[in-house]
């Protein structure tokens, strides 16, 4: 696997496309639904802080779908092997919207290889009653409500797919199949996720772009409460995708989390 | 050629004030119940009226939808069974990668066969995208769950000695036995709708009737697809009974008059497709590359007259909808010309699945057209030779 660049690697016999860019500590970095791109800046802002490794989720981008794979309890799984696969250590998990939910998955499982969570605007538990939507329906949308919805400037959303070049088009259309893959029903949670969340026993950050309007703020709150001592952090100018949107802020953030509490972490490692 | 009376049973009375969407949300406070009752009535009367005339019949259901008030398949099965004689019954389909219960489906269809005394046609399908939010079944990888539904319902319908047990991927069961079994050996015909070539090839290979709804001049490639897997298969060419297309039909002695209600007809078509944007295509419904193609604006038509001409079946005129071949109308001598010269298009296509009945068509209109029909265009497609497909 290179240092730099975009790289792939096989797991479980299957070949996933990788962002691999700089040094240091490993920072894995999960994205949303809506996939990655792999020159978005907050790569290169997190890249400050050490070597980040961002995949496309299996079936996500160009990476490879293992066959059976229809749940994000197998992605968290997939990555748990990855980890051990590659033996890494100490890794600062940064988890966006669906990553958010993947990386808690992991948590909950195994965090012996781990040293730090940040999730922002994850999606994965239910909060409210069985007839309230904690999550807006996002397929039943028009792209220009999706976007309003999503962004705090919606153009940032808007994409010209017609000059797109075929492979990433295709790339779009694989991300748009795979997150209803994954999310379709239970829509966007688990059932389960919520009762599991008390085993989280790293340093934990919320980051919430406020601009969020498919999840809200209490939503974002009550996950957060849910995982012992994690801090929520309100990131400004920035809706569901605050990555995309307030990058170096969001780097920054999850950097300065990552540095400030290493010590309450090998506290929580060693109990 | 058997001819199959399909209506689908619609709500036209909210047809023109539906908000923007007729389908998944539009309020059902719009329908009336009494006024539902009454056509309901009126539908099942002119299926028994069909088959009175020698139709065989084909029913089908959607939800959430005022183009479709059937939304199981299996009430209308059920009236039909014990009320009709002589018909066939075919469904077309029953959407089996949405139902949560195959068993069921295997026991409700095995029923119908025998109340029938085995007149039952099972169709599966795979279902229009606007079913999805209605069912929330998963669009991504539903016919996978299709075929596991499929090879349940065969295996339910043809084990008679032991039960047996299921523990697939999808679907989860003990000591399957089902009562009664279907009278129908070994099992009803089974039935397909595709699109797709890789599809047909599929439903050739398992020797399954392929049906084809408004492709028009469109349908050859499909049937073809079908015929090289058949023959590979089963060493001998596909006959005729194994095709079946769906075309709107529209006749009387007067051209005119026939054109009139040709315009009634299509009101199917200039309907079906008013739908809230985001339910046309949820994600996965399509192949990625299919969905990539349409991301890049690359959207070529579907339907297409005899001579290449591509037209929206949504849109286009009469004279449109009859040079696709979605069409058949005028007088019953012009109506046969047309469906023997699709026929002829086709290679062969031994089923017409005839809506006889769409939209504002009134009962008067509609008994008019299928006793035109029966009398002067029904006889001669029996008597009619079905070409012999050159080899594909």
């Amino acid at each position: 696997m290179a240092t730099d660049g975009i790289t792939s690697l096989v797991v479980n016999g299957a070949t996933i496309e990788a962002v691999d860019r700089g040094k240091g500590r490993i920072i894995l970095f999960l994205h949303p639904g809506i996939g990655i791109d792999p020159a978005a800046p907050v790569l290169a802002a997190l890249a400050h802080g050490g070597r980040v490794i961002a995949p496309s989720h299996p079936g996500f981008g160009a990476s490879q779908l293992p066959k059976g794979m229809t749940t994000v309890d197998d992605l968290a799984y997939f990555y748990l092997d990855m980890m051990e696969q590659l033996d890494l250590h100490d890794v600062l998990v940064v988890g966006v919207g669906l990553g958010g939910w993947i990386a808690a998955e992991i948590a909950i499982k195994d965090q012996s290889r781990l040293s730090h969570l940040v999730m922002a605007n994850a999606i994965g538990i239910k909060v409210a009653d069985r007839e309230t939507r904690d999550i807006v329906d996002i397929w039943s949308l028009l792209f220009d409500e999706y976007n309003a919805l999503a962004y705090f400037d919606p153009n940032v959303g808007k994409h010209d797919y017609k000059k797109l070049p075929a492979a990433e088009s295709l790339a779009a259309a694989r991300n748009r199949e795979a997150y209803a893959r994954f999310c379709w029903s239970p829509y966007m949670h688990s059932p389960k996720l919520k009762g599991r969340l008390h085993r989280i026993r790293i340093p934990t950050l919320m980051l919430w772009g406020t601009a969020d309007r498919i999840l809200s703020d209490k939503y974002g709150r009550a996950y957060c409460a849910a995982i012992p001592g994690a801090r929520f952090e309100p990131i400004e100018r920035a809706g569901h995708f605050p990555h995309i949107e307030q990058p170096e802020e969001f780097a920054r953030q999850a950097l300065a989390f990552a540095e400030s509490n290493t010590a309450s972490a090998a506290r929580a490692r060693r109990a | 050629m058997q001819v199959y009376q399909f209506t689908e049973q619609p709500y036209y009375p909210v047809w023109n004030d539906h908000g923007g969407s007729l389908r998944v949300i539009l309020p059902n406070r719009k329908l009336d119940p009494k006024v539902a009752g009454d056509l309901f009535h009126r539908y099942y009367d002119e299926w028994m009226i069909a088959d009175d005339l020698g139709y065989n019949i084909m029913v089908n259901e959607h939800h959430q939808t005022a183009t479709c008030m059937a939304s199981t398949v299996i009430v209308s099965l059920s009236v039909l069974a014990r009320q009709t004689k002589k018909a066939r019954i075919l469904v077309l389909g029953y959407p089996i990668g949405h139902r949560p219960d195959p068993l069921r489906c295997a026991e409700e269809l095995s029923t119908i066969d025998v109340v029938s005394r085995g007149r039952l046609d099972m169709g599966f399908i795979k279902g229009v995208p606007y079913e999805f939010p209605a069912s929330n079944q998963n669009p991504v990888g539903v016919m996978d769950r299709f075929w596991e539904a499929h090879d349940f319902i065969i295996k339910a319908m043809t084990s008679h000695d032991e039960n047996f047990n299921w523990e697939g991927e999808y679907f989860h069961y003990r000591q399957v036995n089902i009562w009664p079994r279907p009278v129908q050996q070994p099992h009803p015909p089974v039935w397909s709708t595709t699109g797709s070539s890789s599809q047909a090839r599929v439903l050739g290979e398992k020797g399954y009737v392929i049906a084809t709804l408004g492709s028009g001049y469109a349908t050859r490639p499909l049937y073809d697809a079908y015929r090289q897997a058949y023959l590979a298969k089963w060493k001998k060419p596909a006959p005729a009974d194994r095709f079946a297309y769906l075309g709107l039909v529209a006749t009387a002695h007067d051209e005119a008059e026939a054109r009139r209600r040709g315009e009634l007809v299509a009101g199917y078509l200039r309907t079906s497709s008013i739908v809230h944007v985001p339910f046309r295509n949820p994600p996965g419904f399509q192949s990625v590359e299919d969905y990539a193609r349409m991301l890049r604006g690359e959207n070529p038509p579907r339907s297409f007259t005899k001579d290449g001409r591509g037209i929206n079946m949504h849109h286009g005129s009469v004279q449109d909808l009859i040079d696709a071949g979605i069409l058949f109308c005028g007088t019953p001598d012009q109506v046969y010309r047309q469906i023997v010269d699709f026929t002829e298009y086709c290679g062969g296509m031994g089923n017409l699945l005839m809506m006889g009945h769409a939209g504002f068509l009134t009962h008067e209109d509609t008994v008019s057209n299928l006793e035109i029909f029966a009398k002067e265009v029904m006889p001669r497609l029996k008597e009619y030779k079905q070409p012999v497909p050159a080899a594909a």
